[in-house]
């Protein structure tokens, strides 16, 4: 029995993006949650599953209980999920199932967290159990570099075209008004850009944002019961997992987007060629290059000369981030990418690609070790 | 400031007192001959639980490599740019490492080789691209 259609995302909600100084992702969290409620229309009482993606930024037990305690909330199935930047698609496709198997019938997904303003002490915590960092290697911007790097010795892939991904990404930021970052720039600016780890640019690299995000999963037969004004079915959802460190990969290349992708796409019952808009992960520019290319949208190792033909600007064949991705809108790791497939959707987007009906939306975590995929339909 | 010592494990110290001999030690499993860095205590390929400490010959290829400009950690602040590289012995072992020549420019999949060195007390498997 396939799933395809069967749950609808009813709402969505989030914070502002930014420098949000003060706020807690338990307050993030309630406040997005109460905005996606309110956007469904249904009732907090309703609610009885809660799925919560932990704030990287700060590990604490019990987070899922935490937050069920802070919205008075008893969830008969939900917690905590940790699959890092691909934990909101996940959360989504774990409450549709949930849902189908009769564990709950109304879902909220949410995800705070608050880099910018807050703690980033899970980030420069130094663990050297394998010896690693007597060699220098930290941080995750050079684990995606040394992706790209293999990427353009092995396919011939340029500094432009990963440039091209960071004009189009600002370009839209800078028309969305919710966006932190809202300055386009030129691939001229983006070259003159200074390195963070070689192959990788300073605007190669996502922003650091506090935010905070949340959505409503429920049946296609119940929004239709409770009179939902603009469900978005989901029709399909994947996910894949490597278990190596980049190092250890045997292709540097070779990202879990492919069975992610393939798993949702036979789902959905759909191809590449049907899908009219993309959400696609940004943490990094070679992070949409590999995933369009693990999806299908072109061959293996020319996502480089796709992203800089126009495909993925406005207008293009598959517009992208339209709302401007981790990149421009909001560093906040997935959930926005979530949110802006559901306006398209509701044909209510920002930059609204004009007759769009299925969009397909990228999450992936750590440095590519985890992937979940979403494809979102027109509104019911 | 001296750069972050390893961890030394009961596990992971026969490596890093074969690098202090001059010696690359890497694990090797006693049931299906796979060859794995860094140290654990069980095969990732068969998952037995028995394994010996064998050396290296020390050759290699460059499957990838970085610059960094920034630094991420205060004990490199001094010492941008730098490069951290992944080899793959040709036991088949995968390690993070250091080319010792990558001023001099690299490409992948060139050829590399044990060069041992010493810093701030802790000795390192770095490599020589050849
Ligand atoms: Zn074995």
């Amino acid at each position: 029995m396939s799933l395809r259609g069967k749950t609808v995302i009813a709402g969505i909600g989030h914070t502002k993006f930014g420098a949000l100084p003060g706020r807690s992702t338990i307050s993030m969290n309630v406040e997005a949650c109460r905005k996606a409620l309110a956007d469904a229309g249904v009732e907090k009482g309703m609610v009885d599953a809660l799925y919560v993606k932990y704030p990287t930024s700060a590990y604490e037990s019990k987070y899922g209980q935490t937050l069920a305690e802070a919205m008075g909330l008893r969830p008969r199935i939900g917690g905590v999920w940790d699959q890092a930047g691909a934990s909101n698609a996940s959360m989504i496709s774990f409450a549709a199932m949930a849902i189908e198997a009769g564990q709950c019938e109304i879902a909220l997904v949410a995800a705070s967290d608050n880099p910018k303003s807050g703690t980033r002490q899970a980030y420069e915590k130094v663990r050297n159990g394998d010896g690693v960092a007597s060699y220098g290697w930290f941080g995750i911007a050079p684990g995606y570099a040394m992706i790209a790097r293999r990427h353009m010795a092995q396919y011939g892939t340029t500094h432009e075209q990963l440039g091209a991904v960071a004009v189009v990404c600002r370009a839209n930021g800078a028309d969305n008004p919710n966006a932190q970052l809202r300055k386009a720039i030129t691939l001229d600016e983006y070259l003159a850009s200074r390195w963070i780890a070689e192959p990788l640019r300073r605007d190669d690299c996502c922003l650091v944002s506090d935010s905070g995000g949340a959505v409503v999963v429920m049946s296609a037969r119940r929004a239709k019961e409770l009179k939902v004004k603009a469900p978005v079915p989901i029709l399909g959802f994947g996910q894949g997992q490597t278990s190596w460190e980049v190092a250890q990969r045997p292709d540097l290349t070779a990202t879990e987007a492919v069975v992610s992708g393939k798993t949702a796409f036979k789902m959905a019952g759909l191809a590449p060629k049907d899908i009219d808009v993309a959400q696609i992960y940004d943490c990094f520019t070679i992070t949409p290059i590999l995933t369009l290319e693990d999806y299908g949208f072109c061959k293996k190792g020319e996502g480089g000369p796709f992203v800089a033909s126009g495909a993925i600007a406005r207008g293009g064949a598959l517009p992208m981030n339209t709302s401007g991705g981790l990149l421009s809108e909001t560093g906040m790791p997935g959930m926005q990418l979530v949110i802006e497939g559901v306006r398209q959707m509701r044909g209510e987007a920002n930059l609204q690609v004009k007759g769009a009906e299925t969009c397909i939306v990228s999450n992936q975590g750590g440095v590519m070790h985890t992937h979940s995929t979403l494809i979102l339909g027109q509104r019911l | 400031m001296s750069i972050p010592e390893p961890e030394i494990t009961p596990v992971n110290a026969p490596h890093w007192q074969g690098l202090r001999e001059g010696r690359l030690m890497i694990q090797r499993c006693t049931k299906c001959g796979h060859h794995w860095m860094p140290a654990r205590e069980d095969c990732p390929s068969c998952l037995h639980d028995g394994y010996e400490w064998v050396q290296a010959s020390g050759r290699g290829r460059l499957v990838s490599w970085v610059v960094y400009h920034t630094a991420f950690n205060k004990a490199f602040a001094g010492r941008v740019p730098y490069s951290v590289a992944v080899v793959e012995l040709e036991e088949g072992a995968r390690a993070i490492t250091n080319i010792v020549n990558w001023r001099d420019g690299l490409r992948a999949d060139q050829p590399v080789e044990l060069a041992i060195e010493e810093e701030d007390g802790v000795a390192l498997a770095r490599f020589r691209a050849v």
